[in-house]
């Protein structure tokens, strides 16, 4: 669990720093996204990545995998509940619901890899006029123009946020780091993490849906 | 501090046998003193139950004097009742208003089946500390070492001596989401582990004991933080991190097996 987290996070980095490329258009409009486009081919052609993709797909298994036989586990321990729980008195909701919100990941990520990675990798999409690789960019266009995806995916970052706010720390803890002052560390890399990449992730289908990148 | 005796409403989990199905039985109590305890306004109300020729209410106890860990009453959804770092043999009723409706329930956990009413079977947790919880060098002044002969750097010792005040009195899993007893677990592995008198079955320890837990039938951490924040003994959940360092440590090296 915790070394399939820790894996999906080392991820969500290399995601978010390619993605991050569209915001070059701010600062370079006339680029109409190419710098991402680039990477993006760089992702989808280089030998290397395309192993770690296989790689990526088996943390994602294994992590959802163990999450639910974990959850299911935990859940029957207890036999009769409680009248009255303990509740917010004892732990932090995203703490106890990381089932729940690991499963909205879920459905997020398979809408998520539907919109993207099926176009890319399967169903094929048009080129870059002139150039070799597929136009990705005009495709995050178009898809963030509809406001509901859009809500969807920053409901998905949110999800992410609060299960990062957990798993980045409780990660740490189960692999035994216990000297206080790593964990306070750790928890505040945890928490500027989990509030930070989720952030940028939601601010490309709002900058995209607000038109402040990818007008032309 | 006002002294005048208030009335209480209590609903009480009565179950007859581990195989019954209990229910929820209200009581009325008048005239609770608020310098008693939560158990003597118990023993008050059996008194009058017993008077009345009902069965009176099981619950245990020992020492009531929060060291034994015996005592164990699930109070209005927290276990040891409202008061940080209390048992609920020292919880005193001025925690409560006149007119307060009072739930008290059992531990809740498949390893803890109900006795009766408000008793629990925490042997579970005997298995477990018989499966790792002690150390076989010789102690006392005569036959063994003075422990104090041995130098302890003073840190360790404090660490060691603050997870050794876990009484073994189960709220940890009452209060987990997973009924996980691993904060129980972590302060009698950590209590050994720290010290140079447990080095001896370090390793051996951690492994043995873990396995009974899983045994048991106990959940797994996910560290949610709830058992810390009822642990009358205020052990720390750091303790779990170093438990589960040990028992990677002990599984990747350990020499038999
Ligand atoms: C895709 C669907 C996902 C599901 C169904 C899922 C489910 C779960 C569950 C059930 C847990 C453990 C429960 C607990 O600790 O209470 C968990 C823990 C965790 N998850 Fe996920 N998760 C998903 C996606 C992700 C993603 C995308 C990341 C990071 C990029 C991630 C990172 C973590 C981390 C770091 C932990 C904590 C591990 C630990 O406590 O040792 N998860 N996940
Ligand atoms: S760790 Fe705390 S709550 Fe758990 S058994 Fe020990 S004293 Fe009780
Ligand atoms: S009766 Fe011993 S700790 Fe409460």
């Amino acid at each position: 669990m915790s070394l399939t987290g820790l894996f999906l996070i080392s991820f969500l980095i290399i995601h978010v720093c390619i993605n991050a490329c569209i915001f070059n258009d701010l600062f370079y409009p006339e680029d109409d996204g190419d710098m991402f486009n680039r990477a993006a081919h760089f992702m989808a052609t280089s030998m290397v990545v395309r192993t770690l993709e296989y790689g990526l797909f088996i943390g994602f298994i294994i992590h959802i995998i163990q999450g639910y036989v974990l959850e299911a586990k935990n859940l029957s321990r207890r036999g009769k509940g409680y009248k009255i729980n303990l509740a917010n008195k004892g732990s932090k909701w995203y703490s106890r619901t990381m089932g729940l919100l690991g499963t909205l990941l879920l459905l997020f990520l398979i809408m998520h890899i539907s919109h993207f990675w099926v176009p890319s990798r399967i169903t094929g999409l048009e080129e870059v006029e002139g150039k070799n690789y597929h136009n990705l960019f005009i495709l995050m266009v178009d898809v963030f123009h509809n406001p509901v995806i859009v809500v969807l995916y920053v409901l998905g970052c949110i999800s992410l946020a609060y299960h990062l706010l957990h798993g980045f720390q409780s990660a740490f803890r189960t692999l035994g780091m216990h000297n206080t002052r790593y964990i306070g560390m750790i928890k505040g890399i945890g928490t500027a993490f989990s509030i930070i990449v989720p952030f940028v992730f939601a601010l490309m289908p709002i900058s995209i849906y607000m038109d402040w990148i990818g007008r032309n | 501090m006002d002294h005048s005796n208030i009335s209480l409403t209590l609903e009480v989990w009565r179950q007859e046998s581990a195989s019954a199905n209990g229910k929820f039985v209200t009581y009325k109590v008048d005239d609770v003193s608020p310098e008693m305890s939560f158990l003597e306004m118990f023993d008050v109300l059996n008194e009058r139950l017993i008077r009345e020729g009902q069965d009176p209410i099981a619950f245990d106890h020992d020492c009531r004097e929060g060291i034994c860990g015996s005592c164990s009453m699930h109070i209005n959804g927290r276990p040891h009742g409202p008061w940080h770092a209390t048992t609920v043999c020292q919880l005193h009723m001025r925690a409560f208003k006149n007119g307060d409706t009072i739930v008290v329930e059992p531990w809740r956990a498949k390893s803890f089946p109900v006795i009766k009413d408000l008793m629990v079977d925490r042997s579970a947790f005997d298995r477990i500390i018989q499966a790792g919880g002690y150390v076989s060098v010789n102690t006392g002044n005569v036959n063994g070492v003075d422990a104090n002969a041995i130098p302890v750097e003073k840190d360790k010792a404090d660490t060691a001596f603050a997870a050794a005040t876990c009484i073994g009195c189960g709220a940890c899993v009452a209060a987990c989401k997973n009924s996980s007893a691993m904060l129980f677990m972590s302060a009698k592995v950590s209590h050994l582990a720290l010290l140079p008198q447990g080095a001896p079955e370090r390793k051996d320890r951690v492994l043995n004991m873990v396995a009974q837990m899983d045994k048991e039938g106990f959940g797994s951490c996910t560290f949610t933080g709830a058992c810390e924040a009822v642990c009358p003994k205020e052990i720390s959940i750091t303790n779990i991190s170093r438990l589960n360092k040990e028992y990677l440590n002990a599984g990747m090296t350990v020499d038999k097996r």
